[in-house]
């Protein structure tokens, strides 16, 4: 019990510390982007205003969401580690392991919290939309501006960006900034690839290569997964037992990820 | 005092310099032009694989391409008029978004148009309906859309009323698909038939843009009965006279016809000798090709 209070006690700081550094700063951009889009869109393009706010909004809330994981992600062991105050933080009651959960657990409050605004934002702009066309013109769409079947493609997001971020960390805690936010994006750009991974035999004819991409493809995120955009702004059906084990494979890699990075952080030496 | 001046009054003057700069640097000319636009990356398959998890907005950036490709062009901003590009924009936009119907019904309508309002290609636009049925085969709009473009752009009424048959088919599709069918195989080409067709598209029009169109072919087909009926009246005016009416105030003088006399646009018809036609200065042109909606 007095792990999840000192757990919650240290993402409270991070949540401070993301307010104090202007993180949320960000909110104001992605409305100031919605807005101006709204406004321009209907007169870059012929029809399909609320098809490009809807794709708009859920790439601008991944994009925005994915800045924020990787950016702070990778600071957050590295500026303890930096400043110096990790000699001060480890000799209170504070295990590593409770240092680099509640770490984890404070961005991902900054980033649940950002994402809640965000989707609201989203959700106003559709909705304001929505009053500016015709009843004949919104009769032929798809689904209603403000579909709530939106929202899987939304949970999908937050669940693989909180994978970033517990990727983030486990780079931060061996390695400088610049090459853990390298590493990070690396890891995010392949894991959208792989499909390729699954399929190398039909590209190259080196068995061994093919078994090397067969197994990097497993071990590997698959951030492909979560990737629903186009079936939700479609109004698609997306299986139920597709969201349920794709958020239950980025728990089980969560887990694993943070698990690693409390592993690498307990055998550090800081002397 | 002046101290505290310095920092402000130096951003000012630097401000004020780069202002004066850029008019200075404008005013002496500009560089030639480079090429209109570009497309860096022509392989469908290549973008699909960058696109990441962004293939829905790109889709999109494309489509607005497209549409401002063809918009500029066809209003003659661009100085390449041959919409060179138009189709590659099309089938990038449609390769990263499989669903993106409007891409695959605007742009077939961009393609078919003849030129100058367009590249004049159905081929091409047949070839983007295709590729709409692929990723979905079951639907109606599509099939008509190809039925459409061998109506309108091949005068081939026999394929376009088998197309509209496969519309028919179709899960949703509208009552009315059938029998414009049945009226394309009996009657395929007269203006009768064509009137039918765009006015079930204006009718069940998604879009407002669709819903224009369809209204401006249904006027280029009423300025088309109008200019059949001003040539009859001219030379039945010819004929008794003995010589072409000076203009349409000679045959308003004499009883011909009443009030302007303008197309369903307000511009007013041109009269050359005995012959009647669209002003060239009409929204109207170019009307469609005779076949394709005979008297």
């Amino acid at each position: 019990m007095s792990s999840v209070r000192t757990i919650g006690t240290v993402a409270v700081s991070v949540f401070r510390e993301s307010v104090r550094d202007k993180v949320l700063y960000n909110l104001v951009a992605f409305a100031v982007l919605l807005m101006a889009a709204s406004y321009l869109i209907g007169q870059l393009t012929a029809g399909q205003d609320i098809k490009i706010i809807k794709d708009l909004g859920l790439a601008a809330i991944a994009t925005f969401g994915l800045m924020i994981a990787v950016f702070i992600g990778i600071g957050l062991v590295w500026k303890e580690v930096e400043r110096r105050s990790i000699y001060s933080l480890l000799s209170k009651p504070l295990s590593r392991g409770e240092f680099i959960l509640g770490k984890y657990c404070g961005l991902g409050l900054t980033l649940l919290i950002n994402i809640l605004v965000m989707v609201v934002a989203w959700y106003a702009v559709l909705a304001y939309m929505a009053t500016t066309v015709s009843p004949e013109v919104r009769a032929g769409w798809p689904a209603p501006a403000t579909d709530l079947g939106m929202l899987r493609a939304v949970g999908l997001i937050v669940i693989e960006l909180m994978l970033v971020t517990a990727i983030a960390p486990l780079f931060s805690t061996f390695s400088s900034p610049f090459l853990s936010a390298g590493f990070t994006l690396g890891l995010w750009v392949v894991g959208h690839f792989n499909a390729d991974l699954k399929n190398f035999e039909s590209v190259v004819d080196s068995r061994a290569a093919a078994w090397l991409a067969h197994a990097l493809y497993y071990v590997l995120p698959n951030f492909s997964a979560f990737d629903i955009k186009q079936q939700v702004v479609y109004a698609q059906a997306v299986p139920a037992g597709y969201l349920a084990s794709t958020a239950l494979y980025g728990a089980v890699y969560i887990a694993f990820l943070l698990t690693a990075s409390v592993a690498v952080f307990s055998r550090r030496d800081f002397k | 005092m002046a101290r505290r001046l310095f920092t402000p009054l130096l951003l000012v003057m630097l401000m004020a310099s780069a202002i004066g700069l850029q008019a200075l640097r404008e005013g002496s000319g500009a560089l030639p032009a480079g090429p209109d636009s570009l497309l860096y990356v022509r392989s469908p398959a290549a973008l699909q694989r960058m696109a990441l998890s962004y293939k829905s907005i790109l889709a999109d950036v494309y489509w607005i391409r497209a549409v401002q490709l063809y918009g500029d062009t066809k209003l003659g901003r661009t100085a390449d008029r041959s919409y060179s590009l138009l189709f590659p924009l099309l089938e990038l936009t449609t390769t990263l978004d499989p669903y993106f119907n409007v891409a695959y019904q605007f742009g077939a309508l961009f393609l078919a148009e003849a030129p100058p309002g367009g590249p004049g290609r159905p081929d091409l636009a047949i070839t983007l309906l295709q590729r709409g049925l692929e990723a979905q085969p079951n639907d109606w709009h599509l099939a008509q859309a190809i039925g459409f473009v061998h109506y309108w752009s091949h005068q081939d009424y026999a394929t376009a009323a088998d197309w509209f048959g496969r519309a028919s088919r179709q899960p949703g599709a509208p009552t009315w698909m059938g029998p414009l069918a049945a009226v394309t195989l009996a009657e395929g080409g007269n203006r009768k038939a064509s009137r039918l067709l765009w006015q079930q598209i204006r009718a069940t029009a998604e879009d407002d843009w669709f819903r224009n169109e369809a209204d401006r072919r249904l006027k280029q087909l009423d300025a088309m009965d109008q200019v059949d009926l001003l040539q009859r009246v001219v030379t039945g005016f010819t004929q008794k006279q003995g010589h072409a009416p000076d203009g349409w105030a000679e045959l308003a003088r004499a009883g011909y016809v009443r009030g302007a006399v303008v197309d369903p646009t307000g511009v007013p018809y041109r009269l050359e000798g005995s012959t009647v036609s669209l002003d060239p200065k009409s929204k109207l042109l170019p009307l469609p090709k005779e076949g394709a909606a005979r008297p």
